[in-house]
């Protein structure tokens, strides 16, 4: 009887301690969408969407991008299809990144990595993808989710912010803020990079590819996916068992 | 109508995203696919940086590359990722403000 509630405790605690750990590690995505997102809802209300359309487009859609795309879209008076389009070649590149995502989570339950799944976006992706080890720990989704909701609920409450109360961040301010993912990505990057070489190589190659792809004008979405698709498959010769389990 | 618009962006971005879910639990990938797989976040990270962050201040390129540079330094000595965002944000702002590239310029660096 003791024994048990002793080892009940031990789980709460450790569940409480990957919950913990998931917001820390969700915490640099957090800083990085509050300013994007508030940006976002001024964007969104100046495009004549209310309040709580802007917000639902935050709950529903959750990619940032793709909802500025969309708002400047409603805007310049785009029909539906046009705009769903649009979103799909803009966002499709989280279909190799989801692939990539759930097969780093085989060991969590499929309900887990089904609901995991819907919190994906290029930030909780990458955050998640340098925190591989959780997957294999009893109630390790919770870390994963932890992160991602954090995310979440800077994205949301970030747009609804920015509906309501408008540019509450000084212009020149928030515009400097907007570096704040990219230095979280390379934030990410550099230490992988001190440990295998390689990975550097994969992540320049990757940086070319795009950018050859967008000068030549392919849109920005299909770039990406090209450029991560191409790119990765150089893993397949350097990542030996570095990254093998 | 925007409503619609909403709900249909809505479902094809969460399509893509959970229906890796139930490929990866039906088949079992051959270890080189594993291997694909497991670079592709650093292949999205770089593709993800880069150029897109020359946009960081359209209209100056250059000061997204030191923003960025800035992150690199300070992610190179193993602290969290926060203080990369940090320095990145405070990096960025000061250049944006005190026009510091345009001091370079006039003197013809």
């Amino acid at each position: 009887m003791e024994a048990k509630t002793l080892e009940e405790n031990c789980t709460t605690a450790s569940k409480l301690a990957l919950i913990r750990d998931g917001a820390i590690a969700g915490f640099p995505i957090f800083l990085g969408y509050l300013p994007i997102a508030i940006t976002y809802g001024v964007l969104a209300s100046q495009a004549g969407l209310s309040i709580s359309e802007l917000t639902l487009m935050s709950v529903l859609v959750f990619a940032g991008a793709a909802q500025f795309m969309g708002a400047q879209m409603i805007m310049a008076g785009s029909g539906l299809l046009e705009i769903v389009v649009a979103t799909f070649v803009l966002n499709f590149r989280h279909f190799v990144m989801s692939l990539s995502f759930m097969n780093r989570l085989k060991p969590l339950s499929f309900k887990s990595k089904f609901a995991l799944s819907f919190g994906l976006t290029d930030e909780t992706f990458t955050v998640s993808s340098l925190h591989p080890n959780e997957a294999r720990m009893p109630h390790g989704a919770l870390f994963y989710a932890s992160l991602i909701l954090v995310s979440y609920f800077s994205w949301v409450g970030g747009s609804f912010l920015g509906g309501m109360l408008g540019e509450i961040i000084p212009d020149r301010l928030s515009q400097s803020m907007g570096i704040a993912l990219y230095a979280m990505f390379i934030g990410l990057l550099v230490p992988s990079v001190k440990k295998e070489w390689r990975i550097g190589l994969i992540a320049v190659v990757s940086m070319l590819i795009n950018y050859l792809f967008m000068i030549n004008g392919v849109s920005d979405g299909w770039a990406i996916v090209i450029a991560t698709v191409l790119a990765s498959f150089l893993g397949v010769f350097f990542l030996k068992e570095a990254e093998d389990e | 109508m925007i409503l619609a618009i909403i709900v249909g962006m809505s479902i094809v971005t969460i399509v893509p995203r959970f229906i890796p879910a139930f490929i990866v639990g039906k088949v079992k990938f051959p270890n080189w696919m594993n291997r694909w797989l497991n670079a592709v976040p650093y292949a999205a990270l770089g593709a993800l940086i880069f150029p897109g962050i020359m946009n960081v201040i359209p209209e100056r390129p250059w000061l997204g590359i030191l923003g960025g540079a800035a992150a690199i330094l300070i992610s190179f000595f193993g602290v969290n990722v926060i203080f990369a965002v940090i320095g990145a944000i405070v990096t960025v702002y000061l250049l944006n403000t005190y026009n510091v590239l345009d001091l370079f310029q006039f003197l013809g660096v």
